[in-house]
């Protein structure tokens, strides 16, 4: 989280350094779709989608002939996890041979963007800002070699990538007439619950010109959310309702059998 | 039809969870199995996170042996006295299994270990399974007469001390003999997610030779109450029981299990197990290949 947090609170000041001009800067107004998901029995992720309008000092546009980029970035909570690595032991089986630790992993990371986000800045701003699977800060928890680092970095990128948790999605921002955007992103069912961020930026001549974040909820609700916080809170009697159940199911159908 | 499970975090396909459950309830209904050994590693395949594959099932499996709990109880094919033994060694087998799961869990190995005992079990159990019932069906082919097994157990359990008899079960053996074999299946139960119906059987018969008409009678007995601490362990300490993945389970495979049983009462025994023994060293060899060959994915993550 607080990771997550330091370029949010920088930007500001970066911003005051990039843009020497006099003018006023350019304002995001971002939305969502949806502020709150809420996660009930047929839940198979959500659609977002993510609009705004870009306010430019005195409505004038840049008449200049430099392209202006929008990116949206939407994280979930972070989590502190154990990524494992398999290796072959004695040539004959696959065993999880090593392992390694991070602090504050998104659980959830998607980018969409007007275009390649590698076309718009440079790795290092990149880098300040966390856009881009690759620029992600994972703070691994360890004092392993950085080539076994990277190596456990690129192999959790991309699992995450696999089950649709990391997406990066280059042209799926679309800007209207210099100042409206939209884009899409889809959240799979398999996040965890949460507070999320939408976060905006607007990018102009390699450099970030504005952010706007907003938050958005997930919660599971009703039933789901009965169900996860009696396995939590009540365990013993959960457990019993579980055996009971399987008693019931199987005593029922014993029953309803022997009738024909 | 897509359904969410609150525990497991994802949603699945209603339908396919009650079909899984269905084939599998057919299959322990057919053959006196819990089918354990089937439900956890297909929802494993299923995409469904180990340790709620495993917590899960053995409330299926406990679902699946309440109905034939009841029916060899009316038939008078439970040694209650033998069952109670069984259950008592089973309980705390169950509570050190917990323990070595959440063991085996920490060091990051329990995928690797479940898969081996999976192997070395099923491997061994179906060959003699199907050895011995290819042996009896070239037998009745060719029309020798049966041979007449002594029945009698092992000089092992024969020298054990502190004898006693149990009637329904024509024995007068020790009862430790039974209270270790309950604690054996009762740590196999945690870990793998069985009933340790496939287990008990053979060592009821071979073992401890009990008369043949109350073996799988007790047997459910046992697998009935250790699959229950089973999910209760899991609901305590894992609270990984899914109770939505549960029921969609239970619904298949009680239905399959009553199903099953009718087929069973048509067919011969040799060939329906031989049968199981084919599925048996089927599940037995997949798992193996997936020992050896390149997994899909090297890297696993998990919350710490």
């Amino acid at each position: 989280m607080r990771r997550g947090w330091l370029p949010l609170l920088l930007a500001p000041l970066l911003m005051g350094q990039s843009a020497p001009r006099p003018t006023v800067k350019p304002v995001l107004v971002p939305d969502v779709s949806q502020r709150d998901i809420e996660i009930q029995y047929s839940f198979t992720g959500a659609n977002l989608l993510l609009f705004g309008a870009i306010l430019y000092p005195q409505g004038r546009l840049p008449n200049d002939d430099k392209p202006t980029d929008i990116v949206v970035v939407v994280k979930g909570p972070t989590q502190s996890i154990l990524v494992r690595e398999k290796d072959k032991l004695g040539g004959l089986i696959w065993v999880n041979a090593s392992r390694l630790r991070y602090r504050s992993a998104p659980s959830f990371y998607a980018i969409a963007s007007s275009k390649p986000i590698e076309q718009m800045l440079d790795a290092r701003t990149r880098a300040i800002y966390e856009l881009g699977v690759s620029s992600l800060q994972l703070s691994p928890a360890s004092n392993a070699p950085l080539t076994e680092q990277d190596r456990f970095a690129r192999g959790l990128v991309e699992l995450k990538a696999r089950s649709g948790l990391y997406v990066e999605a280059p042209g799926a921002v679309e800007i209207t007439d210099g100042v409206l955007y939209r884009a899409r992103v889809q959240i799979p069912a398999r996040v965890p619950v949460g507070r999320f961020t939408a976060e905006t930026f607007l990018i102009r001549d390699g450099r970030v010109l504005a952010a706007a974040t907003r938050d958005i909820e997930i919660r599971k609700s009703g039933f789901e959310r009965f169900v996860a916080r009696s396995a939590d809170r009540h365990a013993i009697l959960y457990g019993l309702v579980a055996v009971a159940l399987s008693v019931l199911f199987g005593w029922a159908a014993g029953q309803i059998a022997r009738r024909f | 039809m897509d359904i969410y499970l609150p525990i497991a975090n994802l949603s699945v396909n209603a339908l396919v969870i009650v079909l899984l459950g269905g084939g599998v309830g057919l299959l322990s209904g057919m053959f006196g199995v819990g089918g354990g050994f089937l439900t956890t590693p297909l929802l494993i395949v299923y995409g469904i996170p180990p340790t709620v594959a495993a917590a899960s099932a053995a409330s299926q499996v406990t679902g699946a042996s309440v109905s034939g709990v009841f029916a060899h109880v009316r038939r008078k094919g439970v040694d209650f006295k033998m069952g109670g033994v069984l259950v008592a060694g089973g309980l705390v087998g169950s509570v050190l299994g917990g323990w070595i799961f959440r063991l085996l869990q920490a060091s990051g190995q329990i995928d690797t270990v479940i898969a081996v005992i999976y192997v070395l079990l099923l491997g061994s159990i179906g060959a003699l399974m199907a050895s011995e019932s290819w042996g009896e069906i070239r037998r009745q082919r060719s029309g020798e007469p049966p041979k007449a097994r002594k029945r009698r157990h092992h000089p092992l359990v024969a020298s054990l001390p502190l004898r006693t008899r149990f009637y329904r079960s024509g024995l007068y053996i020790s009862p430790l003999a039974p209270l270790i074999l309950g604690f054996g299946v009762g740590i196999l139960t945690i870990l793998l997610g069985i009933g340790g119906g496939f287990i008990l059987v053979p060592a009821m018969l071979y073992l401890l030779g009990m008369t043949t008409q109350v073996v799988v009678g007790t047997s459910l007995f046992q697998t009935l109450f250790v699959t229950a601490m089973a999910t209760m362990i899991h609901a305590t300490t894992t609270k990984a029981v899914d109770i939505v993945l549960a029921a969609l389970l239970l619904l298949g495979s009680v239905a399959g299990a009553q199903v099953g049983a009718r087929l069973a009462s048509k067919a011969k025994p040799e060939y329906l197990r031989l049968a199981l023994a084919v599925i048996v060293l089927l599940v037995a060899g997949r798992i193996a290949l997936g020992l050896g060959w390149r997994p899909d994915e090297i890297y696993s993550v998990e919350l710490s």
